[in-house]
């Protein structure tokens, strides 16, 4: 049951990633990648992640990608096509080739070093809200205090790059 | 049971796609988005781990990396719409403000 649901995602993922980048879109592309990221939590919660996967649907496909759509209305490329690099045919070519390269050595690999590591149980608190918010805020502290300066930070500097430039030449 | 192996070949394969999306689009909110996925795909990758090595360190990570990808889209949105207004175009081989 397990491996049906992790297939299930796995393959929705990859089709939606492949989805995104084939696309010269911006709009369709945004979409793809929002059905890529919600798969992408369910694999989170497959593996007892359980407030990363709540917080992927939250942040990365609500609030990422809203920022997204947004700057999409916004510059109003109005159904201009993206255009491709001059030799992207090549480099989807060596892409393609680099993935089977990666998939041979690993199952190549995967058979040399025998049995690998599957699932062990782990403790039902694994991954709970409480869990990880007592390791945030006792071990980590200050990386999460550093992580909300940084968070200002971003968006003062949102601001002043995107407010319209004041004229001081009509003052 | 799932493998280890499995969710590590389904990140490297999502960080490819996402790396080939970049060199091969040259609309900048495109190359963005395919920069969000490959964060994605490290993002599962120490997912994984975490599971698999029962520590829960892997799941602060992520946490700072979300952050971190937050920041990083609303600056470059913000770069990108200060960049229209004075170019009105989102193909990064016509905006090369800093070619020599």
């Amino acid at each position: 049951m397990e491996l049906l649901i992790f297939y299930a995602f796995c393959v929705g993922a990859v089709v939606s990633a492949l989805l995104m980048v084939t696309t010269k879109r911006p709009v369709h592309a945004a979409m793809s990648l929002v059905a890529t990221m919600s798969f992408l939590a369910g694999l989170y919660a497959l593996l007892n992640a359980h407030l990363i996967a709540v917080l992927q649907l939250i942040v990365y496909a609500g609030a990422i990608m809203v920022l997204f759509l947004f700057v999409i209305m916004l510059l109003n490329i109005e159904e201009k096509e993206g255009k491709l690099a001059k030799n992207a045919f090549f480099i989807q070519l060596a892409g393609t080739v680099v993935v089977g390269i990666l998939m041979v050595a690993m199952v190549v690999l995967m058979n040399r070093l025998g049995p690998s590591v599957t699932s062990m149980e782990v403790d039902p608190s694994f991954g709970t809200t409480k869990a990880v918010g007592w390791m945030l805020f006792t071990k980590y502290l200050l990386p999460f205090e550093i992580a909300s300066v940084l968070l200002l930070a971003a968006i003062v500097g949102a601001v002043i790059l995107a407010k319209r430039r004041i004229d001081n030449s009509k003052a | 049971m799932v493998s280890l192996n499995a969710y590590l070949m389904l990140g490297a394969v999502l960080f490819t796609i996402g790396a080939v999306g970049v060199l091969a689009h040259r609309n900048a909110l495109i190359i963005y988005m395919c920069i969000e996925l490959m964060l994605n795909a490290v993002n599962l990758t120490i997912v994984a781990y975490s599971r698999f090595l029962n520590s829960l360190d892997g799941h602060v990570y992520v946490f700072m990396i979300m952050t971190v990808a937050a920041a990083e889209a609303a600056v470059g949105l913000a770069i990108l719409i200060a960049l229209f207004r004075n170019k009105p175009t989102v193909d990064v081989d016509e905006i090369h403000l800093s070619k020599g």
